[in-house]
């Protein structure tokens, strides 16, 4: 099957191609499509993931060169796969995990009128995806990248009728932006340094080239990382995209887009092996997002805002250990592929308390939902419980192997970034049991018009299986290392280092961060009673409430200052370029104007133009030949 | 003096002789079948299976081909090599897509042409040859004519003989060009400035062959290439032959200074012979200037580059720099070809090997977007008072809004403008990468940053278009003074431009491929 992986990627997009061409005529069925090509992608992926356990760990990497993109020319650039243990653990997180939200989505979309369009954006959104996972070169990891960020935009403003809601999608589009000029410089740094943008030659040739070249190529991915990855400082789109529908901020804004990043970062890891500079750089990144992320879910009453954050954090954690170097790439991904499961499940059952509460997401009406809504409680608790880090669910393995490597190095960095890492962990317990406990615990301050009810099957079953993986998939993989030893061929071995702290030390310190945070959480929200309106609240309440006043700052920062230069560059250009360029244009059309005069209409002027032509080349040509 | 019958070998000749055969066919079609319809069919059916057949010959001589460079014909004369049979099959593609067009119809059942080309526009003649239902089949001869005569046109390898082949193709374009249902008096007046000026081009390169055969006593391309180590170069006789020479086919081409009639006869000729003879031409002419200058010329290569450098600057310039001003669509894609003829051109710099694989493709890519979006054109119709449908709305300000009232007409219209300027994911852009890198190296790159340039300023025209369809809003009232046909053949033409457009852009290396195997020319042992 690797040698089909194609498929995958070519299922989904003919599905978005033929529900967008359909039109009205596919409205009754055309989800139908969306799903059986997301679930088709999954199966192939499957058959790569079967075929490549059968192979030895040293022959797990092939590359299948789909075609010559120029033949014969210097830009030797080919179209052309990876599939290794790296992107195919992605291609089985996509592909899963975004198959069990077509299928939820079927029935959240149920009532909506463009739902054929929502899958057509779903199934382009599956195909860019695999395409940036599975690229085998920056330039075609760049069209994925692209494409998932289109596919992005599209979706957060689905509901563009909404004013705000479309100025959230260009919003997302412009930051994201700027992190792809990240990648365009990083793409043209190495095409000056190794004359080729493709995987294999860089990373052949990454260890020769000088640490400034790779620290700034480096420091440029860090910047598509950060924009993709809503990362300090990109991160202020994050918040707004939640505008898109809750399925979409499942698969895009919490399990697979937005942790794109981590994998350009893990996928880079040859540029960034030989550059530390670069890599304290991204663990610092990391270690900022993570606590921002959890100062801000702390006062989010908007449920999937407060989710969006802690996903920021939870990013922030992966980007930390990708910033480790070797021990915490594989830490990174596995982190990644857990909080996949059990962030997801949990977005996804916020959109089934949303549905059950007339989409309101304020969480200061909800409050007791566990009575009536069983299945998503449970499902949700599992999630939470992943999120905490409570043994034995999956977030235990994987957010504790990072805690302990960010505590191996020498001088100040195992402390500050361990530190930051452990309180990290304790602002998590808080937040999230706040969440929790705000939304199905407590006495119900619904609004009078809400009568809440489990949602249909159709959704309750993909968060069932989303809760099962928050449970265990953790566990599975950490039995004996064994996904640590399956990423090993791309990752690199790491040798074991021992923290500063003792290891028991650091687990007992974490189960006790996290108990104090989730009891903290419980007095407050669980027992005492919630108002129903925000109480003024602290200056740092405040502060995070508006995430870190990022809009102000970004408004003072750049965009005042962007908007006056280019007013003064508008100024200048009116007067100055405009002008020339004005007289020049002035002049331009003109010469049109005139030569258009020589365009008679006359056959003897025609004639005698090209007779002029012919005698006067013919002359330079025969006198300068003499 | 006894004459030696001449040794030909047939065998490689079966493409080009089946589509005259067709045309011959064509003429006897015309005297005996009398029902119009009857015959518009018939004559379709011939016309498109031979083409096809024909096609389907030349790729099997190029499977068979092999390791083999081609065969020679007729020393001297004609030489059947794998470069030629790439230019062929392109042909007979542009010339199947081409007889599509031609039979398209209006929903009106009223086609491109006239019903009766002999009468005077707008007499009672002509009135009542339409009420008769009588339609000019010919066009589907004349067709097959202009297809057969420019197949040869690729293969010869003697001068003389070049220009007959030239005539062959380029009479039947006169004729054409003369019969447009609608606004024929503009239609007749581009036929006969075309022809005037081709018959003054012909005169000119016929006197460039005589100067040449003056100076280096011979007339087949390969002996005149020998011939010339062995004279001065800067003799006066030869230099000033090979300039007219050349000037006849850049004539064909349609580059600067003898592009005048580019934009009178592109406006005035039915749609369908426009987008034909924008494809077709343009690839007979620069598939014949290619062999010229490979196998007789290359000696003068330094001598002669002074030419094809000031000419392709020119042509850029003034196609680009006119488009700018034009209000007709028609007309601003007429100095777009002058544009890409300088393009074109600009390959030539340096006479590599490298060019032998870029011009076919550019020539094929730039075919097919011709062909897609004067099809698009064709579509795009005034609607008369009485609510029929009328002549082509082809002012610009007649095209604002299309893209709203019929999205996928527009979005193919936007597909073939994006890929004329250049832009990658569309053929042209892998087109202009190679033409461009070929002029690299042959070391003419501050000619390629120029052509950058102007491709740059070009974007700007075809850009306005794509506005106009897809960001302005229509005038009140507009909407019922243009009407969108949707007719069968027309949009299966655009359907396989427009996808052939795509797939050379995003999967170019099949094609590629196999011109590269096309960049031989076959020298026979003398």
């Amino acid at each position: 099957m690797q040698s089909l992986i194609w498929l995958a990627i070519a299922i989904p997009l003919a599905s978005a191609a033929f529900l967008l061409v359909a039109g009205k005529r596919a409205d009754a069925w055309g989800h139908w499509v969306g799903v059986v090509a997301s679930s088709a992608a999954f199966l192939v992926g499957a058959g790569a993931l079967l075929e490549m356990l059968g192979q030895d760990a040293a022959n797990r990497a092939t590359t299948l060169t789909l075609w010559e993109f120029i033949p014969g020319s210097d830009l030797n650039v080919n179209v052309g796969l990876l599939v290794d243990p790296l992107s195919i653990t992605f291609v089985m997180l996509i592909t899963f995990v975004g198959t069990l939200i077509h299928f939820y989505s079927v029935a959240y979309m149920e009532h909506d009128v463009a739902r054929r369009r929502f899958f057509a954006y779903l199934n382009l959104f599956i195909a860019a995806m695999l395409l940036l996972v599975l690229a085998d070169s920056y330039l075609l990891l760049f069209f994925g990248w692209e494409g998932v960020g289109l596919a992005s935009y599209l979706l957060i403003g689905f509901w563009n009728h909404r004013n705000e809601y479309a100025t959230a999608a260009n919003k997302a589009f412009v930051v994201n932006r700027i992190g792809d000029i990240g990648l365009i410089i990083a793409m043209g740094m190495m095409f000056a340094a190794f004359g080729a943008v493709d995987f294999t030659t860089v990373f052949a040739e990454a260890p020769e080239a000088s640490t400034a070249t790779l620290t700034a190529i480096g420091l440029a991915l860090l910047l598509a990382a950060c924009g993709k990855s809503a990362q300090f400082p990109l991160q202020s789109w994050l918040g707004d995209a939640m505008a898109g529908p809750t399925p979409v901020s499942a698969l895009i804004h919490a399990a697979t887009m937005v942790t794109a990043g981590v994998y350009l970062i893990v996928r880079s890891a040859p540029i960034f092996n030989g550059a530390p500079n670069a890599q304290l750089v991204v663990a610092v990144v990391g270690a900022i997002t993570l606590l921002l992320g959890a100062f801000i879910g702390m006062a989010k009453d908007d449920i999937k805002k407060a989710l969006a954050a802690s996903t920021m954090s939870q990013i922030g954690y992966m980007m930390l250990a990708a910033g480790l170097g070797p021990i915490g790439y594989a830490f990174a991904i596995f982190h990644l592929l857990t909080h996949g499961f059990f962030k997801a499940g949990m977005f996804l059952g916020a959109g089934s308390v949303m549905h059950a509460m007339n989409d309101q997401v304020d969480m200061r009406r909800f409050g007791a939902l566990r009575g009536v809504m069983v299945i998503t409680w449970v499902t949700f608790g599992l999630g939470w419980l992943a999120i905490l880090g409570i043994p034995p669910f999956s977030g235990y393995w994987s957010k504790d192997k990072i805690i302990e490597a960010a505590f191996v190095g020498e001088g100040w960095q195992p402390w500050v970034l361990g530190g930051a890492a452990l309180i990290g962990a304790g602002l998590t317990a808080f937040y999230m049991s706040r969440l929790f406990f705000m939304t199905f615990h407590g006495k119900a301050r619904w609004t009078d018009d809400v009568h809440p009810h489990e949602s249909s099957p159709l959704m309750t079953v993909p968060m069932i299986v989303l809760a099962v993986g928050s449970a265990f998939l953790g566990l599975f993989m950490a039995t004996g290392d064994r996904f640590t030893h399956f990423l090993e061929p791309v990752t690199g071995h790491a040798e074991h280092h021992d923290p500063v702290i003792p290891i028991p030390v650091i687990i007992a310190l974490t189960l006790a961060l996290v108990i104090v945070g989730a009891a903290v959480a419980w007095m407050k929200y669980g027992r005492a009673d919630v108002p129903e309106t925000a109480p003024a609240g602290s200056l740092a309440t405040i502060t995070a409430r508006n995430d870190f006043f990022q809009d102000g700052v970004n408004r003072a920062v750049f965009q005042r200052p962007g908007q006056h230069l280019t007013r003064t560059l508008v100024y200048a250009d009116a007067a100055i370029v405009d002008g020339a360029v004005n007289k020049q244009a002035h002049g331009w059309a003109r010469l049109g104007e005139a030569s258009r005069k020589l365009q008679t209409g006359q056959v003897r002027s025609y004639a005698a133009t090209m007779l002029v032509g012919v005698v006067l080349i013919a002359l330079i040509i025969v006198v300068g030949g003499l | 003096m006894n004459f030696v019958t001449p040794e030909i070998a047939w065998a490689p000749l079966t493409p080009i002789l089946i589509v005259l055969g067709a045309a011959a066919a064509a003429v006897l079609i015309e005297a005996f079948i009398k029902t119009p319809a009857t015959r518009r069919l018939v004559q379709l059916t011939v016309t498109i299976g031979a083409l096809a057949v024909a096609l389907g010959m030349v790729v099997v001589q190029w499977v068979g081909l092999g390791d083999s460079a081609g065969t020679v014909v007729m020393t001297g004369k004609i030489t059947v090599d794998a470069q030629s049979l790439a230019w062929q099959a392109m042909l007979l593609v542009f010339g199947i897509l081409a007889a599509l067009l031609f039979a398209a119809r209006t929903a009106d059942g009223e086609e491109s042409f006239t019903s009766l080309g002999s009468v005077p526009p707008g007499s009672t003649e002509e009135r009542l040859a339409r009420r008769a239902g009588l339609q000019v089949t010919e066009v589907y001869a004349l067709l097959l004519f202009a297809v057969g005569g420019m197949m040869l046109f690729t293969c010869i390898t003697d001068l003389i003989f070049l220009f007959v082949a030239l005539e062959l193709f380029s009479l039947p374009l006169y004729i054409m060009v003369a019969l447009a249902r609608r606004r024929r008096l503009l239609s007749q007046e581009a036929a006969l400035k075309y022809f005037l000026l081709g018959a003054f081009s012909s005169a000119i390169y016929l006197f460039g062959a005589a100067l040449v055969y003056g100076s280096t006593t011979q007339i087949d391309m390969e002996s005149i290439g020998i011939a010339i180590d062995f004279i001065p170069s800067n003799d006066a006789m030869l230099l000033a032959g090979a300039v007219m020479v050349v000037v006849g086919l850049m004539f064909k081409i349609g580059a600067v200074p003898f592009h005048s009639w580019v934009p009178d006869v592109y406006q005035g000729a039915p749609t369908p012979v426009t987008a034909f003879m924008g494809a077709a031409t343009k690839a007979a002419a620069t598939a014949a200037l290619v062999r010229v200058m490979y196998l007789a010329f290359y000696p003068l290569e330094w001598e002669l580059s002074w030419m094809f450098w000031a000419v392709a600057i020119a042509s850029m310039v003034v196609g680009t720099v006119v488009a700018l001003v034009q209000t007709d669509v028609k007309r601003m894609l007429a100095y777009s070809a002058v544009a890409h003829a300088g393009f074109i051109l600009v390959a030539f710099a340096g006479l590599t090997p490298e060019a032998l694989t870029a011009l076919p493709f550019y020539l094929l890519t730039y075919g097919l977007a011709t062909i897609g979006s004067f099809a698009v054109i064709s579509q795009v119709r005034e609607r008369a008072e009485d609510g029929g449908v009328a002549a082509e709305a082809v002012r610009l300000g007649q095209w604002a809004g299309l893209g709203r009232r019929s999205p996928l007409l527009a979005g193919a219209m936007a597909l073939f403008l994006l890929s004329f300027a250049g832009i990658p994911l569309t053929a042209g852009f892998i087109g202009k990468f190679e033409v461009f890198s070929a002029a690299v190296a042959g070391g003419a790159w501050p000619l390629v940053l120029i052509a950058v340039l102007a491709s740059a300023v070009a974007a700007f025209f075809y850009v306005r278009l794509i506005v106009l369809m897809f960001f302005t809003d229509v005038p009140e009232g507009a909407q019922d003074t243009v009407a969108v046909e949707n007719d069968l053949l027309t949009r299966i033409v655009i359907i396989v431009t427009a996808a052939a457009t795509v797939l050379l852009g995003i999967v170019p290396s099949g094609v590629l491929n196999v011109l590269q195997d096309a960049a031989v020319f076959l020298v026979s042992a003398g």
